[in-house]
């Protein structure tokens, strides 16, 4: 049959998107702190306050005419990302791998003149990829050294690990590889590899590509559900410490492995997407009911990820 | 978390409202539940006609009241006479009054009536007890025979009426009948022996209603009341209740027309079928009544023109929440399809497809160069939609020129939507690639047909502006909708990897 009997998705705890937002996203993000995870400068510096590790911030732009100070922020750095502060998405990100001469090269080789970043910052200021185009702050951010133990499972891209914060509970997890078909990006309806992971081990559990599951990265052929992510423990720890920072309940954390910095948090997300069920193969909901179930607790960010480990395992 | 409950009552209140609100407009208003309706109307003159004796004359003259019609306009022609139309507790009567009439005077009353489809008699209150009628003592013996007779073979005061017109129309009268009709009209009989058994009857005056008839005159009838009802009952041919297309004159039991000063007077009908529209006839039955009260037909023209577009919104909106929350169709722009729907309505469905596509395609080339300029966002929308204008303005132009007279509605598009619309699918083509603009155009597109669709049907357009109600409903469907937390339609099919049993 073409469309799954919505009776077995119940079943199975799949989460839906009118669900998530009137059930999830409206009752437990309040709107007032929206704006912590909104704006990538504020998460970053609310971050910086709470002793969470995130990539350097070479500089930020804010007016049109600050645009010519870049060439200077940028010239001795081995490369750089521009990225809009209120960006979703993953729009508007610019990713200049080698700097070279005053020459800027994507991560595909592809260079990329002065005149194309003026515009893309100036696109920025204006608004074009900012929620409701508000005008925006674009941010000059360091290179990420990625972890070479993803070498071989992202092709052109950083990988990234999502995991979804219930009121301070790591309850589901992601790894996202980008792919030719992504075009370097990490967004799966771009066609960038999902691979559920394992809360309990920070194993691979089951990868898909275009919502279909797949063994195999489609680039590189390595096997996917073979991957271990490296430093898990910190990373819940660190997407964990998330939930006291935005005071959000329902939290998209996204984290990148730097080879000397370990995880870093790129930004967080109070609309965190539900392709997260499908790369899991399997329904968020009975991890989001367990933590209901719980009602208020004071548990320190230890003993939930402890928690965590034992209760929303793939295998428990 | 708190309580859903009045929410949901909320909803439901909303709902019932304009539910009832519509019905009550459309039984109460007869406004017609569909476009198109079409209702009789009867328009019927009255010419009354008298010789003047030059003295001061008086003409007192009946005038309909039948709930089985409505009166839609009246007037009365008169030359020099002065004219009042009364309003008592028992009848509405024209008086026309001169002080000196000689010769043959002519006086008309001409009415437009409209059937109400109320055929009942129903009485308001209870009318009094008569006083017997005292029998001339020839006919007293005969009369109290017949009434006992009768009487013992009747049970009610309405069986009792059925069972006298049948005996004073039998085909063999009994000698005592034949004795009574000599010196009494049937009708005359019939009121009279009911009144000697204190049953309220009165004598009517009713005007058979037939297409192009003229010289007619009145008929006689006779009401009795029985269980808060009259009853038609035509004594001179001993049959019961209301005949087709019978309009009751005058129902007060006087006289239908009283002249003084005149002599040889007399009253003459002559009428008229026509057809007209169902919804005219309800608002000028409305406009009479003062009953516009939450009507929109109060409005000068161009504001209800107006109006008559806005009032479409709702349904776009309520198509746009449906298909985005229950069937989950990407749209570029959340209401976008509405206005170009709208648009649409203007121009038509396929021109304005048409017109959308190469409007948007020339947009996007040109918006391609621009990209190049390296522009600051502000200055690129606003010269996006300087060339959206000079883009209708050049087609509007080239399908004049080759009489074309459909590409000249292509001004109806909303500018600055389409400007917008072509910026964001020029950032959607760079960044997501065509694909993505195809999906998201052509949802936007799907989108706006449908609303087309719903706002074009005559039926919609009708319900939306004629019963306001509907709105509270649409209300109520669409908060209802932002309450759903089931899967969308679309989800169905994303979420099918996920559907395995465990």
């Amino acid at each position: 049959m073409f469309l799954a009997n919505p009776a077995t998705l119940r079943r199975n705890g799949v989460l839906c998107m009118n669900k998530r937002n009137i059930d999830y996203i409206g009752r437990y993000n309040p709107r007032k702190f929206y704006k912590r995870v909104d704006d990538k400068l504020t998460t970053k510096q609310l971050a910086l306050a709470n002793n969470i590790a995130v990539p350097d911030l070479i500089g930020t732009v804010s007016e049109q005419h600050g645009i010519a100070e870049i060439p200077g922020m940028v010239d001795n750095t081995d490369g750089f990302v521009i990225k809009p502060s209120k960006g979703s998405g993953g729009k508007g990100i610019l990713v200049v791998t080698k700097v070279e001469n005053g020459r800027y090269y994507k991560p595909n080789g592809q260079e990329v003149t002065p005149s194309e970043v003026d515009r893309h910052v100036s696109n920025i200021l204006s608004g074009l990829f900012s929620l409701g185009g508000k005008p925006d702050v674009a941010i000059v951010e360091g290179l990420i050294q990625f972890d070479p133990v993803f070498d071989g499972y992202s092709y052109e891209g950083v990988p990234d690990i999502r995991l979804i914060i219930f009121k301070g509970f790591p309850i589901m997890g992601m790894l996202r590889l980008s792919t030719a078909a992504s075009d370097g990006k990490a967004n799966l309806h771009q066609g960038a590899v999902g691979v559920g992971i394992d809360i309990a081990t920070g194993k691979g559990l089951h990868a898909v590509q275009f919502d279909q599951p797949i063994d195999l990265h489609p680039d590189t052929k390595k096997e996917l559900i073979s991957i271990q992510v490296p430093q898990w423990d910190t990373l819940l720890h660190t997407a964990s410490m998330a939930y006291e920072m935005s005071e959000l309940g329902y939290l998209g954390t996204d984290m990148v492995l730097d080879k000397n910095k370990g995880p870093l948090l790129l930004e967080l997300n109070a609309r965190p997407g539900l392709a997260i069920q499908i790369a899991n193969g399997r329904g968020i909901l009975p991890n989001l009911r367990h933590v209901e179930k719980m009602g208020n607790h004071n548990m320190t960010v230890e003993e939930r990820v402890a928690y965590a480990k034992i209760h929303f395992s793939a295998n428990s | 978390m708190h309580s859903r409950k009045p929410f949901y009552i909320l909803v439901a209140l909303l709902f019932i409202t304009g539910i009832a609100a519509s019905v009550y407009r459309g039984i109460e208003h007869s406004v017609p539940f569909l476009p198109g309706k079409q209702v009789q109307s009867w328009a019927v003159d009255a010419k009354v006609s008298f010789r003047g004796t030059g003295e001061p004359a008086e003409v007192s003259f009946s005038l309909p009241e039948d709930p089985a019609y409505e009166i839609l306009v009246e007037n009365a022609t008169s030359p020099g006479y002065g004219l009042t139309i009364t309003n008592n507790a028992i009848d509405r009567r024209a008086i026309w009054s001169i002080r000196s009439a000689s010769g043959k005077q002519d006086l008309y009353y001409k009415v437009t009536l409209i059937p109400t489809g109320q055929d009942k008699l129903l009485a308001d209150k209870e009318p009094q007890i008569p006083t017997a009628y005292t029998w001339p003592a020839t006919e007293q013996a005969a009369a109290e025979q017949t009434i006992d007779e009768v009487w013992s073979k009747s049970a009610t005061n309405l069986s009792f009426a059925q069972q006298l017109n049948k005996e004073l129309n039998a085909n063999e009268r009994s000698q005592n009948i034949e004795l009574l009709l000599t010196g009494n009209s049937p009708s005359q009989l019939f009121i009279r022996m009911l009144h000697s058994k204190g049953i309220p009857a009165k004598e009517v005056s009713g005007l058979y209603l037939e297409d192009q008839r003229r010289r007619q005159q009145l008929s006689t009838f006779v009401e009795v009341y029985n269980d808060g009802q009259w009853h038609l009952f035509n004594a001179e041919e001993g049959s019961q209740g209301r005949p087709e297309n019978l309009l009751l004159w005058d129902r007060s039991g006087t006289s239908v027309l009283d002249v003084i000063g005149g002599v040889n007077s007399q009253v003459n009908f002559s009428m008229l079928q026509d057809t007209r529209s169902a919804l005219a006839t309800a608002i000028d039955v409305m406009k009479n009544d003062n009953a516009l009260d939450f009507s929109l037909y109060q409005l000068p023209l161009e504001e209800q023109s107006l109006f008559k577009g806005i009032l479409l919104i709702p349904i776009g909106v309520l198509m746009v929440v449906f298909l985005r929350v229950l069937i989950g169709i990407k749209t570029s722009g959340t209401f976008m399809p509405v206005l170009i729907a709208l648009a649409f309505i203007q121009t038509t469905l396929f021109t304005g497809l048409i017109g959308f596509l190469l409007i948007v395609a020339f947009g996007l080339m040109i918006r391609s160069y621009l990209s190049d300029l390296n522009l600051l966002l502000i200055s690129r929308i606003s010269a996006v939609i300087i060339v959206v204008i000079g883009i209708i303005g050049l087609f509007t132009l080239l399908s004049y020129k080759f009489g074309l007279s459909e590409g000249l509605t292509i001004t109806f598009f909303p500018m600055i939507i389409l400007a917008w619309t072509i910026e964001r699918m020029s950032i959607l083509w760079e960044e997501e690639g065509p694909k993505e603009v195809i999906v998201q155009g052509g949802g936007s597109l799907f989108v706006a047909t449908l609303a087309y669709l719903a706002m074009s049907a005559s039926w919609v357009q009708h319900w939306v502006f004629n019963f306001l109600g509907i709105h509270l409903v649409i209300l109520a469907l669409v908060l209802l909708m932002g309450q759903y937390t089931g899967y969308r339609l679309l989800e169905l099919k994303r979420f099918k990897p996920l559907a395995g049993d465990k």
